[in-house]
């Protein structure tokens, strides 16, 4: 198992993903000899989960199952333990796309964070890429760097402890891409169009106020990036439902009259395939909003250095 | 450092163009036209302007001459709209372009024959000169393509032809399959081969993808913009649609009466054709197309008669070359249905213009456990039956239907506000991952089922 290459079967060493059933689940370092609580008993590694293959099912000791998943940079953003707040993939995706990322991309990044977006990064640029990622808070760096390693993927980062603002990202004229995350991104955008290549590249700073953004593409184009784009994506999700509609009983105009007009006494001309006649309901299927959605993330801005 | 020139055919191509395009070629973009010649040797991302001639002239930059009068109003009171704040006639501007008079010139001249101009507060006086420099001032700029470039190009100008997928939901379709370099991608797609381009690009050439196809063969216009090295195509397989149930109850075979003859391998004519009638079904297109091109053939046989027997040559050789291009083409068939076979892809993409259902309900068999897949629609309804249709088939989890709403902004020193405009709809995505798929009946269903308690609060919402 690696973030960056799928196996088949479940190793010593692993991190796999126990998943639950609708939206719960948690990942495990899988280990010999240890076992793991779930809410439907005990799961035992050796006999449980090494040597079977991904995707399986596995009943645990109270008889309920679960499934074992091979971790993506996915399901690590919605399983990490968090340090700081996140980056989710749908901002991720974008992010991904804009910045134009593709095996063999060098990244530049600031703050690691949790390393949600970091995994992300790593997938896509691999296996001839590199990310450079920038982290000013000690043990969150370590703790970056130790997930990166038990992930398989520490040939494809590099995680440096010292403030992005301050003293850059530590490396220039190699990054095709450089990403910043951080409370005064403006004062990073000089270190981070050193960090580019000469030829020029893609940058983006994610803040959640307007008033960074604003600050942040004023030094944007006093730095001399072009192309700037500030958006903000947000993701809604449908619940899919099988919805019983009543049909109102509006009386009848004549006898045997009754022809014209919605009517639940002429279920063929509806539209539902399933018209229940004698309740009076139709039934049909719906993606429902949620109750509660994410309103706003931070908003995302774009642009390109320029060649000259 | 290496900067990247441009490169006539290969590293540049103008995708409203037919691929593979010469620099000589005239090109024709909205009201412009120029030729290439003169961009070969730039840098990407060079800025030309247009001469009268049609050729491509590096910009210089310039300092913008317009503020020396720094003059503006406070407001818009006294601004009337009478039609005749311009003295500048029709005419007279096209009398100012046929003397060869630079759009920039024609622009501060449109300014100075303003009335109004000084009137206008300063943002205003912005805007006036964006809009006019915009209309009359002939500039482009070359850039590299990439998924970025394309996807927000075709969205923006030729919906149609990708089922309207927005470009964040391109954005959310590679990132959810996890589309990386070194997988094994099944796709299928009906977007000018812009989604199997995009998904070239994030493989970088390691790994493989089997793309299937509806009709004659599969479409890939989109696909030739990328500008990718020869070498991202090696790994690059087609299967048709049509022999998809074959291949899976085991009656599958490649027998040559079954495939087109005569069809031009995944690019030029075909492509072209059938993007233009995208009405109809691709099958048809490429049908009507061979014949048309096996009487060519034909017709060669009956030539004069002094030419008889060099004809008769030429025809056994061209016999002979359609036999090994046939036999090639039998043994790409036949490694791509041994790659299928092996029902061990990585993931599955779909954005076609077909019913979703069908299309996953086979393909996904090909699919190995623990892998995502997602699905592009662009109406909400199909997936919906999508999703129902699975969860009864069992086999995956974590099914998840979502749109993605995207709203750009204009930043400026205290006069931030999302843009006016935004777009209404990119389609709709339903996302999952596989899992070993237990014959007999399926007790996933019951677990993950809607609850039924829900169902009947929803039941008695007042609607």
């Amino acid at each position: 198992m690696s973030f960056v290459e799928y196996g088949d079967t479940i190793k010593d060493g692993d991190t796999a993903i126990v998943f639950l059933g609708h939206e719960s689940m948690f990942p495990v370092k899988v280990q010999h000899g240890t076992v793991t609580q779930t809410k439907y008993g005990v799961i035992r590694h050796s006999t449980d989960l090494i040597g079977k293959k991904y995707g399986s099912k596995v009943t645990c000791s109270k008889g309920g199952w679960v499934f074992i998943l091979h971790p993506t940079p996915e399901l690590w953003t919605m399983n990490l333990p968090h340090r700081t707040q996140i980056l989710y993939s749908t901002d991720i995706s974008i992010i991904t796309m804009m910045l134009e990322l593709k095996p063999g991309s060098i990244v530049c990044e600031s703050g690691t964070g949790s390393g949600s977006l970091s995994h992300a990064l790593i997938r896509t640029v691999a296996p001839t890429g590199h990310l450079y990622t920038v982290e000013f808070h000690q043990q969150r760096a370590e703790k970056a760097r130790e997930e990166f390693r038990e992930h398989g993927v520490e040939h494809l980062v590099t995680v440096t402890n010292q403030d992005v603002c301050k003293n850059g990202f530590g490396v220039s004229n190699i990054a095709d891409a450089v990403f910043l995350d951080i409370p005064s991104p403006w004062e990073a955008i000089g270190h981070a169009k050193s960090a580019l290549k000469a030829e020029g590249g893609r940058i983006c700073s994610f803040s959640p106020c307007i008033e960074q953004v604003q600050r942040t593409c004023l030094a944007m184009e006093e730095y001399g990036f072009t192309e700037i784009n500030t958006l903000e994506i947000l993701l809604r999700v449908y619940n899919v439902r099988t919805i019983s509609l009543q049909i109102p009983d509006l009386g009848k105009a004549a006898e045997d009259n009754s022809s014209s007009g919605f009517d639940s006494s002429n279920p063929s001309q509806q539209s539902s395939p399933c018209a229940n006649l004698q309740q009076g309901t139709v039934q049909f299927k719906s993606g429902v909003p949620l109750r509660e959605v994410v309103g706003h993330t931070g908003y995302l801005t774009f642009a390109t250095k320029s060649l000259v | 450092t290496a900067r990247k020139l441009l490169q006539p055919s290969r590293e540049w191509q103008n995708p409203w163009a037919q691929p593979g395009l010469f620099p000589w070629q005239k090109i024709i973009f909205e009201k412009q036209w120029f030729y290439l010649d003169n961009a070969i040797g730039h840098i990407y991302g060079t800025t030309f302007e247009v001469t009268n001639g049609g050729n491509l002239q590096p910009k210089q930059e310039v300092e913008e001459t317009t503020t020396e009068t720094k003059e503006a109003g406070t407001d818009n009171r006294n601004i009337v709209d009478d039609g005749k704040s311009q003295k500048l006639t029709h005419d007279d501007i096209k009398a100012l372009k046929d003397k060869g008079i630079k759009g920039q010139e024609i622009v501060q001249q449109l300014i100075e024959n303003s009335t109004t101009f000084r009137d206008k507060t300063e943002f205003a006086q912005d805007k006036y000169i964006k809009k006019k420099k915009k209309k009359y001032e002939a500039i482009i700029t070359i850039v590299k393509p990439s998924t970025r470039i394309l996807s927000t190009m075709y969205y923006a100008r030729e919906p149609g032809k990708i089922n309207h997928l927005r470009y964040d939901t391109l954005a959310q379709m590679l990132t959810l399959g996890n589309i990386h370099a070194g997988t094994k991608m099944i796709v299928m797609e009906t977007c000018a081969g812009l989604v199997l381009g995009a998904v070239m690009e994030r493989m970088g050439g390691y790994g493989s993808i089997i793309q299937m196809y509806p009709g004659g063969g599969p479409v890939r216009a989109a696909t030739s913009c990328f500008g990718f090295p020869k070498a991202f195509f090696d790994n690059l397989h087609e299967f048709p649609l049509s022999k998809v149930q074959s291949l899976l109850c085991g009656t599958f075979s490649a027998e040559p009466e079954e495939i087109p003859l005569l069809e031009e391998e995944s690019n030029g004519l075909s492509e072209e054709k059938q993007q233009e009638t995208e009405e109809e079904p691709a099958a048809e297109t490429t049908m009507e197309m061979n014949p048309a091109e096996e009487q060519d053939t034909m017709d060669i046989g009956a030539e004069e008669v002094e030419f008889k027997e060099n004809k008769e040559k030429e025809n056994k050789e061209n016999v002979r070359e359609k036999q090994i291009k046939q036999w090639e083409r039998r043994k790409k068939l036949k490694e791509a249905a041994a790659l299928l076979r092996e029902k061990d892809a990585d993931g599955l993409i779909v954005a076609s213009k077909f019913h979703p259902t069908p299309l996953l309900l086979s393909l996904l068999e090909f699919v190995a456990p623990s892998r995502p897949f997602v699905v592009y629609c662009q109406y909400k309804e199909p997936l919906l039956d999508c999703y129902t249709k699975l969860r009864e088939r069992g086999g995956v989890i974590n099914l998840k239907l979502s749109e993605s709403w995207l709203r750009n902004y204009q930043v400026l020193p205290d006069r931030s506000h999302p843009k006016l405009t935004m777009s209404g709809g990119g389609g709709y995505l339903l996302s999952g991952i596989t899992v070993i798929l237990e014959q007999g009946r399926n007790p996933e269903v019951l677990k993950v089922e809607e609850p039924s308690s829900k169902r009947c609060k929803l039941q008695d919402l007042p609607c």
